[in-house]
């Protein structure tokens, strides 16, 4: 099941550490076989995308902390578990916490597993487990769980982002292509409520379809699916991607592309220059050989929040570093130029969203002209009042 | 390039006029500011700060300062690994220390011997010999480390690592790193007196202030700018006067200079500056303070006594640090 590819990566530093530091084990735990992480290939084999395990990026906190946990006095070990399928994935998380004692245990894997995992460790009140990469708004919404914290952004928070971006750019209208997909459903789904919540108008939905049957030409062909229509931006929900590359330029008013090419958004763009991006960027280019994206972030955001969590509190105790984490006083930097922390709400991290070209980020929302009155990275994914997480009382 | 345009003959004779007390020093006076995006360093005129020449440099100039006599600036260009020298006579680049990997901020020690380097990239300090422009040691910091400071005795270094959210004190003799003090989040610049450090801790909108003699924080400093929230706070360059009475403070996003009683660490008013002030410098005789607006390419100058903006002068794209040969 779980095979034994734990790869560990102690960062044991003898120098300055004098006596007995503590220990303390992060988790980590993907799938053997992930799609999601495979590079992004089309017709032909044409890699349009370079992608890779978001596990580099838990590497790279750890690397990048290193001077920091050895002057805190805390030696933290990395331990990776590949999972060969989801209930492995389930055992992994089982086999960290009782034959490596780790308490915070990062997960990478598709929002069905993650919600397996919370499902699991419901009751333990001594486990935390960090999403690295399932943005489904469920697992914040309906799916809650108190034991699992978000590091990606939700589905919500992005089309809040673009919503945002249409309406200080004044686009009033826009028109949706909808993929086969049921994330591409999910994401329609999650554009709609954004579009109402910044007053955005829907001036048409459009499924789509990959093909060139004549029958089908009202989903297949670009002309007809972006005429007969009033808008100022086209949104294409697109997992895939292999419909909507080749979508700008070919619609038949020229309007900007958002949602799956044109701009899209992310937690993190390579690209991003300002706040010490690029030096994370960097950095992981060199340890990963590949560009650093979205998800990768999330897992270096991720290790990087429990080290610097168990640094502040000065403790290794799961509860006190817990309860440090989730707390008020939390802030952390991400190279994102806000200081980040989680939502008591639905354990969400917040943090602003990159909206980006293939070699640009264009901008980050929030934007300054949609304030929140507490919060303005609020104004991104499930608001406190429009929750639909409820924390069992007593283990907020 | 914009600040040619300022040479207009009118102009510089109105602001002249209109600026009778503006009187800055002994020497040229010239301000040199480095502006990160346009390679380039900005001269201005210490009187009419009328542009009087822009010098190119290697790529991404940040930080910039003169040596003790004030015959060379010295200019670290991040993008092109290196460290230019201009000669502040002939307004030239006349020579380079080559081989610095992403130098950032530096500082140069006393008698103008050796220049510590914050190696950003890399997330080392490097140690300069000015004499013969040799690299003479790297040490291994925390990761993204900035600010750098030599002490007045020269014989420690302080480096904030924007990352590790630290700042270390090396031994500059033995090279090695004798503290290690935990600041807020993404420390940035270091500004001393004789007995304290201050830190800017950019994310957590604070600036920490650290006591030389053991190298734990003394206290901390929050902003709150009317009408500000807190995630707008991002204090980064600071300076403080030679007696160690006030500080300013750079805000960031906020756009403002926080004007800090050293003593009872209270902040005593906020100057209006340009977008995204950073780099901050005093002139010698303490009476001007010139703030680098990064964010729209000019700098302000500041009546520091009357906590009054004298007037905003545009210099390169993104301007970085300034240096006053006065």
């Amino acid at each position: 099941m779980t095979r034994v590819a734990a790869l560990a990566l102690a960062l044991l530093l003898g120098s300055l550490s004098a006596g007995a530091a503590e220990r303390m084990v992060i988790g980590y735990v993907d799938l053997m076989n992930d799609a999601r992480h495979e590079d992004r290939a089309g017709f032909g084999g044409i890699v349009f995308e370079q992608r890779g395990r978001p596990h580099d990026g838990a590497a790279l906190a750890l690397e990048d902390l290193a001077m920091a946990a050895q002057a805190g006095g805390i030696e933290f070990e990395l331990v990776a578990i590949q999972a060969a399928d989801p209930a492995g994935a389930v055992g992994a998380i089982e086999t960290l916490r009782i034959e490596r004692g780790a308490r915070f245990i990062l997960i990478d894997a598709p929002a069905e597993t993650v919600a397996a995992a919370a499902r699991a460790v419901r009751g333990d009140g001594r486990i935390l487990l960090f999403n690295v990469s399932a943005e489904a708004d469920a697992l914040r919404g309906a799916d809650c769980s108190t034991h699992v914290m978000h590091l990606i952004p939700s589905t919500a928070m992005r089309t809040d982002a673009l919503m945002q971006l249409v309406v200080v750019r004044k686009w009033r209208d826009v028109l949706v292509l909808e993929g086969p997909d049921a994330r591409d459903a999910d994401l329609v789904r999650a554009l709609e409520r954004s579009a109402k919540r910044f007053g955005v108008r829907i001036a048409a939905k459009r499924p789509f379809v990959l093909g060139s049957d004549p029958r089908e030409r009202d989903q297949n062909n670009l002309a007809l699916l972006t005429s007969a229509a009033s808008y100022d931006v086209v949104f294409v929900a697109d997992d895939s991607r292999e419909f909507s590359r080749f979508l700008p330029y070919q619609t038949m008013s020229p309007r900007p592309v958002i949602g799956a090419a044109g701009l899209t958004a992310e937690a993190w763009h390579w690209a991003w220059d300002r706040d010490g991006g690029t030096n994370v960027s960097r950095r992981f280019r060199r340890m990963a050989q590949r560009p650093m994206r979205g998800e990768d972030w999330a897992a270096w955001i991720g290790v990087k929040s429990i080290v610097e969590a168990a640094l502040r509190a000065r403790s290794t105790d799961f509860a006190t570093v817990a309860a440090y984490l989730k707390g008020n006083e939390f802030r952390m930097d991400g190279s994102k130029g806000q200081a980040l922390s989680f939502r008591p709400w639905d354990n969400q991290l917040r943090q602003p969203v990159q909206l980006a070209t293939q070699d640009a980020v264009i901008t980050q929302a929030p934007f300054p002209q949609f304030l929140h009155q507490s919060e303005n990275l609020d104004t991104l994914g499930a608001d406190r009042p429009d929750s639909l997480c409820r924390f069992p009382s007593d283990s907020r | 390039m914009t600040p040619i345009r300022l040479l207009a003959p009118a102009f510089a004779v109105l602001s002249i006029l209109a600026l009778p007390l503006v009187v800055l020093a002994k020497d040229t006076g010239r301000i040199f500011v480095s502006n990160e995006q346009s390679h380039t360093v900005t001269v201005l005129d210490g009187r009419s700060f009328a542009s009087v020449a822009t010098i190119k440099t290697g790529r991404r100039p940040r930080d910039i300062k003169l040596n003790s006599d004030k015959t060379l600036l010295y200019v670290a260009c991040g993008d092109d690994n290196r460290i230019d020298i201009i000669d502040v006579a002939k307004l030239a680049v006349v020579d380079s220390i080559r081989g610095i990997d992403d130098p950032e901020v530096f500082d140069i020690g006393p008698g103008d011997r050796q220049l510590f380097v914050s190696n950003e990239d890399a997330g080392k300090l490097s140690i300069i010999d000015l004499a013969t422009k040799k690299l003479v040691r790297s040490i291994k910091v925390g990761q993204e480390p900035e600010g750098v400071l030599v002490t007045l005795d020269g014989a420690s270094v302080f480096v904030a690592s924007e990352a590790a959210n630290l700042v270390q004190v090396i031994d500059v003799a033995s090279g090695t790193i004798k503290a290690n003090v935990p600041v807020g989040s993404r420390p940035r610049r270091l500004a001393q007196s004789t007995k304290e450090v201050w830190v800017s801790a950019e994310i957590d909108g604070s600036v920490y202030v650290l006591d030389k003699s053991n190298y734990t924080v003394a206290g901390r400093i929050e902003f709150a700018p009317k009408g500000f929230r807190r995630e707008d706070i991002k204090p980064v360059g600071l300076t403080l006067t030679r007696d160690g009475s006030t500080a300013y403070v750079a805000l960031g996003h906020a756009n403002r200079i926080a004007i800090v009683d050293a003593a009872t660490r209270q902040v005593r008013d906020y100057i209006l500056v340009g977008k995204r002030p950073w780099g901050v410098a005093l002139s010698r005789d303490e009476g001007h303070l010139f703030v680098a607006n990064g964010a729209s390419d000019d700098i302000t100058i500041v009546d520091a006594r009357r906590g009054e903006v004298v007037r905003s002068v545009p210099v390169g794209r993104t301007p970085h640090s300034v240096a006053i040969d006065d």
